[in-house]
């Protein structure tokens, strides 16, 4: 491997810019990442800055069970977002649904939907595991390993 | 003769005070200004390889041009931004830049400075993003503001000295002009440099990322190493400028970086402990006070 895609993985592992999504959240899991932002756990120590564009970011950090009505924003915003890139689940809502499993508004979770490479459980999380996933998903990044492009789980809805 | 005019050239353009060294000084002050934030949040801050880091990540990735926008223009214009940040660079007279100067090199020096915030301007409305559009407006309008008290702090020193060549204007001895200048200097820096209470083009808050909404990948990439540089340009001209004349090379460099450093570390303080202002109260502050600076520079300059 050359010194440039040494440097190239170095950079990716070190400098993950994240996006937040809300796909109809409580806003627990929000408020856990706004902690992961201030100043005692402080996001930007590894690197990652919170971007307002997906365009400039490189994980999406998806919260919430996707209702019906996000899902087409959900679509959207990831194919938005430049390659390479990563999607950390923050929550137990994108990964199954949680409480919010089997309502006719939810479409239990985001696998469907987009390509889930690191999921983060917990009702809310932690911010340290939130953290601990962000630098995971870089990894992911850094090592070519992130699941852009994977074959998606069906949709109980039939969308 | 000529060829030794050309290599010279090359060297001030690519290597110092151009595009390598102040790309390097850029960072590390870009960083500097990020950890000082940081610390005066009480949070631990980024080390300081991030800049270099996140601007060979962005040239990683990959690149979406926004539909109905010409790519000649998506690239074209973070590329025409670097490019001419990059002459203004190679024509400040640093010690050990070996660029010949010549009458009239302070003009192109200030007009080069402008093209980045130019280039911005056209970038947030050739992206048919809203967003981008509402930051090219602010910007434009908040570049009508900062621009009268900077040019006027530049204009009296050239005034004083009675020429526009940079060698001049800088040989000549302190005095009360500079101290005026100075403060006129030092007002339009935070929104030349789109720092906090004029962080109004591109408010992440309200509009997102401003013009470079759109911007990603390369381009973006491009536009980033843009602002750094302009950073440089900026701070190192106020060395300049402002620094008296000193015979010794190295304790010129020396002093002129200390300068440089020291309105770097003035802009983070004011960053942190300033919000953001609404943009026709800049324009108000910078027609008032910016107006106020430049005009006693001048007259005391002419008197």
């Amino acid at each position: 491997m050359g010194i440039f895609s040494k440097i190239m993985q170095l950079s990716r592992r070190k400098s993950p810019w994240v996006y937040v999504l809300n796909a109809g959240s409580c806003n627990g899991c929000d408020i856990e990442i706004g902690a992961c932002l201030s100043p005692r756990y402080d996001l930007e120590q590894i690197g990652a800055l919170r971007q307002g564009s997906p365009k400039h970011a490189d994980i999406l950090l998806i919260t919430g069970p996707l209702t019906l009505r996000s899902a087409e924003a959900v679509r959207s915003i990831y194919a938005q977002i430049p390659e390479p890139k990563a999607v950390v689940a923050v929550g137990s809502c994108p990964a199954t649904g949680n409480v919010f499993a089997g309502s006719p508004t939810v479409e239990d979770g985001v696998l469907h939907a987009i390509p889930v490479d690191v999921f983060v459980p917990g009702c809310p999380p932690r911010p340290q595991a939130i953290l601990a996933g962000v630098l995971e998903a870089a990894r992911l990044l850094a090592e070519g390993k992130t699941r852009t492009g994977a074959k998606l789980k069906e949709s109980p809805h039939g969308n | 003769m000529a060829t030794n005019f050309f290599w010279q050239g090359l060297l001030a353009y690519f290597i110092w005070p151009g595009l390598l060294c102040a790309a390097l000084l850029g960072w590390l002050f870009l960083w500097l200004a990020r950890k000082l934030i940081a610390r005066m949040q009480r949070r631990f801050g980024p080390p300081f390889y991030q800049p270099f880091f996140d601007f060979v990540k962005l040239l990683g990735k990959r690149s979406l041009v926004p539909a109905g926008m010409s790519p000649v223009l998506y690239y074209g214009l973070p590329l025409v931004a670097v490019i001419s940040i990059g002459l203004a660079l190679a024509l400040l007279p640093l010690p050990g830049n070996g660029m010949r100067p010549f009458a009239g090199d302070l003009i192109l020096v200030l007009y080069l400075m402008e093209m980045p915030a130019f280039c911005d301007i056209l970038a947030g409305f050739a992206s048919r993003s809203i967003y981008g559009q509402v930051g090219s407006s602010r910007e434009a309008a908040l570049m009508l503001g900062y621009s009268l008290p900077f040019l006027a702090s530049v204009i009296a020193l050239a005034i004083k000295a009675g020429s526009f060549r940079l060698e001049d204007v800088i040989a000549q001895p302190f005095g009360l002009v500079h101290v005026l200048a100075i403060i006129a200097f030092v007002l339009a820096v935070p929104a030349r440099l789109k720092s906090n209470p004029f962080s109004i083009p591109n408010a992440e808050q309200e509009i997102v990322a401003g013009a470079h909404v759109e911007y990603n990948g390369p381009a973006l990439a491009l536009f980033e190493l843009a602002h750094g540089l302009e950073l440089v340009a900026v701070s190192l001209l106020f060395g300049l400028l402002f620094v008296p004349v000193l015979h010794n090379p190295l304790a010129a460099l020396a002093a002129y970086l200390a300068a440089a450093l020291v309105l770097v570390v003035v802009t983070s303080l004011v960053a942190a402990a300033t919000a953001r202002l609404q943009i026709h109260r800049a324009f108000r502050f910078y027609w008032t006070w910016g107006a106020v600076a430049a005009l006693a520079c001048i007259v005391v300059a002419v008197l």
